[in-house]
């Protein structure tokens, strides 16, 4: 009979909608091996997370002011200190920013392998099947780990929320000590600068990826724009190139985006640009690259050169408007 | 104070990426390879904190085919020190080199260690949490800003949807960046071949240990989906075509 921990994301008191789906899936892999599934819920007063949990036979709750807002060192010792004392057979997180701190982290601390960028997970007696996403979504790897082990899950992987539980237990575990004496502190939450436009709430975007090539070439995916009612949105390597600011950016580190129509343009659909925009009404891609992730989401694509499209299909438009 | 910046080589994904004849890894034999990205902004981070507070920056990379080429960019972009540390192996995974690091990284005495958050190649975990971890040192990924004052480094650290923290680490500490405070530099031609003739590459020799880690069983393409329609032509038929079907769905907006 397996044990799976789920460590629980939360932010502001809310428990994070990846944690939620990776507690469905800790249940149907419990369900599926007769086994049962612990949350940890870490905060200064964990009492309005524990609502919030579903899909665990028992919760775990650890209280601490070094706990009231995300701090990596503080979790990473709270969430070893768990998997020692509680031997889970399998540790699950969901695979964000947070995923990244303390899944490896946490795998190196308790001896265990860890499988990250898992979009499957199947457990069969003492080993973990998952299938992942590696080399930018080009490639999946399908990987054996032993248990006992770590698993970082992509959002997306499970679908739905686990049914509740008849009765769940409740426990709460001390503090570790090592809370008391941290090299880290949290300083302050950091607000996004507000951006000119808030491209969550456009109905249309034109977003440039790496194969826009220059920050000036963005001018033809603007008039584009222009011609189309739509806003410019880009995707990450765009905005850490300086091109574009970062409120305009899609993306698993940018933000999700759900416009009737999205128009990716030189966007080759890494897993984190997709988790931002899959759920777009109807996706049209432009990349030069055929085998590129983003046709599989995408409705219509072309291999066009984007240089030479754009700015026929802004023609076009212009015509019409005209 | 010294920061030590890791640069790795990583396979291009600009480039098609093949699958081995055994179906286990990609094909390496052909393959084109590039600074990781998330690397190339780490180096740059360490090289703005340089010129913020004067500490010295050490690149340091796995010896592999390419790397000299790699540390003499870095040199050319700021760093102070090129090493290499050869051990005899091409293909390390995160864990391993992370292993191999932290015992190569007290004889540099590093104050901050800087990597790339991530590279494509992280299936059985990442670098930093796992040097983090074994060096007993805070660490943090998805890093956006550091900046160093006193005995500690802050950081912003990102959650995505426009969510981030300002974070403070006593050092030592590890930090895995996602994007430097600045875009990475360009470096002249004039100034890389100085860094070329001028470096000269340490080498240290360590033995890695192989990582106990899952095992990678098949590696294949992703089954397509149903996918894009594609259209082909010249690029005014092709913005024909496009025109055409967000018309017919009513997706067209503007005047």
């Amino acid at each position: 009979m397996s044990v799976i921990l789920v460590y629980v994301e939360a932010h502001d008191g809310v428990v994070a909608p990846a944690s939620l789906e990776t507690l469905a899936g800790a249940r149907q892999l419990a369900d599926g091996s007769g086994g049962s599934v612990e949350a940890l819920i870490l905060a200064a007063d964990p009492a309005p997370l524990v609502s919030q949990i579903v899909g665990a036979d028992r919760i775990l709750a650890v209280a601490h002011p070094s706990l009231a807002a995300y701090l990596p060192e503080a979790h990473q010792a709270v969430l070893v200190e768990t998997v020692k004392a509680r031997k889970p057979d399998l540790l699950l997180l969901a695979n964000s920013y947070v995923g990244l701190d303390l899944a490896a982290s946490t795998a190196i601390a308790t001896d265990r392998p860890v499988v990250s960028y898992c979009m499957a997970v199947a457990l069969a007696g003492d080993v973990l099947t998952t299938t992942n996403q590696v080399y930018g979504g080009k490639i999946e790897a399908i990987a054996e780990t032993k248990l006992p082990a770590v698993a970082a899950v992509n959002p997306g992987t499970f679908q739905g929320t686990a049914a509740a539980r008849p009765q769940v237990e409740t426990i709460r575990l001390d503090a570790p000590a090592a809370l008391g004496n941290l090299a880290s502190s949290f300083v302050e939450a950091l607000k996004e600068e507000s951006g000119d436009v808030d491209i969550t709430q456009q109905e249309r975007l034109v977003s440039v990826g790496r194969g826009i090539g220059d920050a000036d070439n963005i001018a033809i995916a603007q008039a584009l724009a222009k011609a189309l009612g739509a806003e410019v949105s880009a995707s990450r390597p765009v905005v850490d190139a300086g091109w574009m600011p970062k409120s305009r950016q899609v993306g698993k580190s940018g933000h999700k985006v759900k416009p009737k129509l999205y128009v990716a343009v030189g966007i080759s659909g890494a897993p984190e640009h997709l988790q931002g925009m899959r759920d777009a009404g109807f996706i049209t891609a432009i990349n030069s690259d055929a085998k590129a992730p983003i046709f599989d989401v995408a409705q219509i694509g072309t291999t066009c050169d984007l240089f030479d499209l754009l700015p026929a299909l802004t023609e076009r438009l212009n015509t019409r408007n005209a | 104070m010294h920061i030590v910046a890791v640069v790795r080589l990583v396979p291009d994904l600009l480039e098609e990426i093949q699958v081995n004849e055994q179906g286990t890894d990609i094909d390496r034999e052909w393959i084109g390879v590039k600074l990781c990205e998330f690397d190339d902004h780490a180096l740059e981070e360490a090289v703005l904190i340089k010129e913020a507070t004067g500490a010295s920056v050490t690149a340091l990379g796995l010896a592999v085919e390419g790397i000299d080429r790699v540390l003499q960019s870095a040199v050319a972009r700021g760093a102070d020190r090129a090493v290499k540390i050869d051990c005899g192996e091409a293909n390390l995974d995160s864990r391993a080199m992370a292993k191999l690091l932290s015992e190569a990284l007290p004889q540099l005495k590093a104050d901050l260690v800087l990597a790339g958050v991530q590279t494509p190649e992280d299936l059985f975990g990442q670098l930093v949490p796992f040097l983090g971890a074994l060096m007993g040192r805070p660490h943090a990924s998805g890093v956006t800003g550091a900046q160093v004052e006193g005995s500690a480094v802050h950081i912003q650290q990102e959650y995505g949807a426009g969510r981030a923290a300002r974070l403070k680490l006593t050092l030592p500490a590890v930090l895995g960046v996602q994007s430097a405070s600045q875009p990475p530099r360009y470096v002249s031609g004039t100034k890389l071949r100085q860094a070329i003739q001028g470096t000269k590459i340490e080498t240290l020799s360590l033995t890695a240990d192989p990582a106990s880690s899952g095992t990678v069983k098949e590696m294949r393409r992703p089954a397509r989906g149903q996918g894009a329609e594609m259209i082909d032509g010249e690029a005014e038929e092709v913005a024909g075509k496009i025109y055409e079907a967000l018309a017919s769905r009513g997706l067209l907006g503007g005047k």
